[in-house]
């Protein structure tokens, strides 16, 4: 196919599809394609609550994949999910058990871990110079054996708090669950972040080139480190939900976030070599995701398969549309 | 420079790893209740050459300024096949380990075929496949179980004239067989070249493409010898996400403890198996020194959060503070 088709074709189209990035649109097509086929396995798929549910669902993951995606977008990647997202439910439950004063501040104080397991990954990028993917991978089993010796290798006793629950499962506007009110806030933060700040523009411009960006006098370091930052406090933050989703924390709770969390924001058309890339499409990977996860457990789908099918899914929409140029 | 002043540069890190090795495990047998025993040696062996193999898998790899995140679930996928594979007569267990070695191998050239032909990145390339080779190895086991050639097993995993572990020997030969062959070969020359400068090495006319795919598919080969002897010593196969995990995350220590680069064209696989012998003491000298074993994962990370820091000390010789950004 050629240049002049593709553009011949999209000229014609309407003004909005025209800007559109490709990746997005496919990831669309994706969705509405894996609509068609759950309706084809159960009437149920295409009923509103359902649909909510699947939202709902998604939500936990749209958080989490929102810090990946900033990470992500400046050409860095963040292998500390699984446990940001396992200490965040932790410390969070884990605060609750002190008195009132704990209650109050579960919330924060599990945000505040992930946040510092961002800072020791942003230190290790930004000041250190280490591979995003080693001090991530390292901090990871860092956290992982905190929380190990913290909790005595058992899944904790500790309960989630009445806030944490709320956040989670309550419903404030009728007939909109609160963790997809949170998602779309969240979502809407990074958005006016990513495209009305300087700090958004930074993003961008280290992700293409980090030594263009620090020649034109921006501290690059200082924005990838809050960069970092974030996606950890976002990681925990989507497990404090998760933790009030399932009234309590689990020991490998986040493991089962990290290839979703990259996978989604990756569908969604961000460069995975940083630079490039809209909330949109992560927004159309969050619930491709999630749409194949819930299509998969409709077809009782066994785990193994599962993962095979995901695995598969995956390289198979990244040959499409996530190649990287020749070398030529 | 002298020759052997070359020779010092070039193998600085392997000779650190060794020495670590040496320091780590004369604590630990001068520690261990049963002191310098065969049998000590024996366990010890055992254990690391597990990792040794991974570690080798992850070097071949790395040096293309690649990683494979895949290698624990190649590991576990090949250890699951070789408990329904390698059993039998002498002819079926033969055909059982080749068998379970051409899937290791299977399973490496299609990581390198997607990131060198499809162009994908090997981070998300390797997390995906790993997926689908974790899913094959729970389809092929969903419980653990299976049973291998036990008279085998125990060939490879004994003593040799009643002092040399038969492992070390096995790992020995593999190096002989498999790296120092691949290292010395125009492929393993345009693999060190593409992890150097990927530019440079395509404009000289390197068969870059080549090397990195010998280097990703090699890396399933020896994956799978680790499978392969993970089976030897546990008779069973089990599909353990956790383990896989573990196995991938610590080849990397190993492989940094053991001097090989993670940003490509520098490092040896033997430095990375001195690299993973250290670090499979490291965690065994918690053993010796009693401590409660709940704390070895912590333990561990941070030894992983150490190694890879060192890499930082470079960053002193940098003159240029744009050399910051590669």
């Amino acid at each position: 196919m050629s240049e002049t088709t593709i553009a011949g074709i999209a000229g014609r189209m309407p003004k909005f599809i025209r800007r559109a990035d490709p990746a997005v649109l496919t990831a669309f097509a994706c969705i509405v394609l894996l609509l068609f086929i759950g309706s084809l396995y159960s009437r149920s798929f295409l009923s509103p609550e359902y649909l909510l549910q699947q939202l709902k669902v998604a939500s936990f993951l749209g958080v989490i994949a929102t810090g990946m995606m900033l990470v992500i977008l400046l050409g860095q990647i963040d292998l500390s999910v699984p446990w940001s997202v396992a200490t965040g439910a932790m410390m969070a439950c884990a605060a609750a058990a002190y008195g009132p004063l704990g209650v109050a501040l579960a919330i924060p104080f599990g945000i505040f871990c992930g946040i510092a397991i961002g800072i020791v990954n942003g230190i290790g990028v930004a000041y250190l110079r280490i591979p995003s993917m080693i001090i991530t991978l390292a901090t990871n089993a860092v956290a992982q054996g905190l929380m190990v010796v913290y909790t005595g290798g058992f899944s904790p006793q500790d309960s989630a708090t009445r806030a944490m629950r709320y956040l989670a499962t309550g419903i404030a506007i009728p007939g909109v669950p609160n963790a997809v009110v949170i998602w779309a806030l969240i979502g809407a933060a990074m958005v006016f972040v990513l495209t009305r700040t300087g700090f958004g523009r930074t993003v961008y411009g280290i992700g293409n080139r980090e030594r263009a960006a620090y020649l034109s006098g921006i501290d690059t370091r200082r924005v990838v480190l809050i960069a970092f930052a974030v996606s950890g406090g976002l990681s925990a933050f989507g497990g404090v939900l998760l933790a009030g989703y399932a009234s309590k924390a689990a020991q490998s709770m986040g493991d089962a976030y990290l290839l979703p969390s990259i996978a989604a924001v990756v569908l969604g058309g961000t460069s995975i070599l940083g630079g490039r890339g809209s909330y949109l499409g992560t927004v159309a990977g969050v619930i491709l995701i999630t749409l194949l996860q819930s299509i998969l457990s409709v077809m009782q789908m066994p785990e193994a398969g599962r993962q095979i099918i995901y695995g598969v899914v995956i390289v198979a929409m990244l040959l499409l549309y996530g190649r990287a140029p020749a070398s030529r | 420079m002298k020759d052997w002043r070359y020779w010092l540069a070039e193998q600085r890190g392997t000779l650190l790893a060794f020495g670590i090795f040496i320091v780590m495990f004369t604590i630990y047998t001068s520690n261990h209740p049963a002191g310098f025993t065969a049998n000590v040696v024996q366990t010890a062996s055992n254990k690391g050459v597990l990792l040794a193999f991974v570690a080798m898998a992850q070097t071949l790899v790395v040096i293309t300024a690649g990683i494979d995140l895949s290698v624990g679930m190649i590991f576990l996928l090949t250890n699951c096949l070789a408990s329904w594979l390698v059993i039998g007569t002498g002819i079926e267990t033969a055909f059982g380990v080749v068998a379970v070695l051409g899937t290791g191998l299977l399973c490496g050239a299609i990581n390198g075929a997607i990131v060198i032909y499809g162009r994908l990145q090997p981070i998300v390339t390797t997390i995906a496949t790993g997926a689908v080779y974790f899913g094959i190895a729970l389809l092929l086991r969903p419980f653990p179980g299976g049973s291998v050639n036990e008279d085998l097993a125990d060939a490879l995993t004994g003593r040799l004239f009643g002092v040399v572990p038969a492992s070390l020997v096995a790992l020995l030969a593999v190096v002989l067989v498999v790296w120092v062959p691949f290292s010395r070969s125009v492929l393993g020359r345009a693999a060190y070249a593409a992890g150097s400068s990927e530019m440079a090495a395509y404009m000289s006319g390197v068969p870059i493409r080549r090397g990195k795919f010998a280097a990703y598919a090699l890396a399933g080969l020896l994956a799978a010898i680790g499978g392969l002897f993970l089976t030897f010593f546990t008779y069973t196969g089990e599909a353990a996400y956790a383990s896989g995990n573990a196995y991938t995350l610590f080849s990397i220590a190993a492989v940094v403890l053991g001097g090989v680069s993670l940003f490509g064209g520098k490092g040896s696989a033997i430095g990375a198996i001195f690299g993973a012998l250290a670090f499979r003491t490291i965690g065994d000298l918690l053993f010796v020194f009693d401590f409660d074993p709940l704390w070895q994962p912590l333990f561990q990370g941070v030894i992983l959060l150490i190694a890879v820091s060192l890499g930082a000390f470079a960053l002193f010789r940098v003159r240029n503070r744009l050399e910051w950004f590669l």
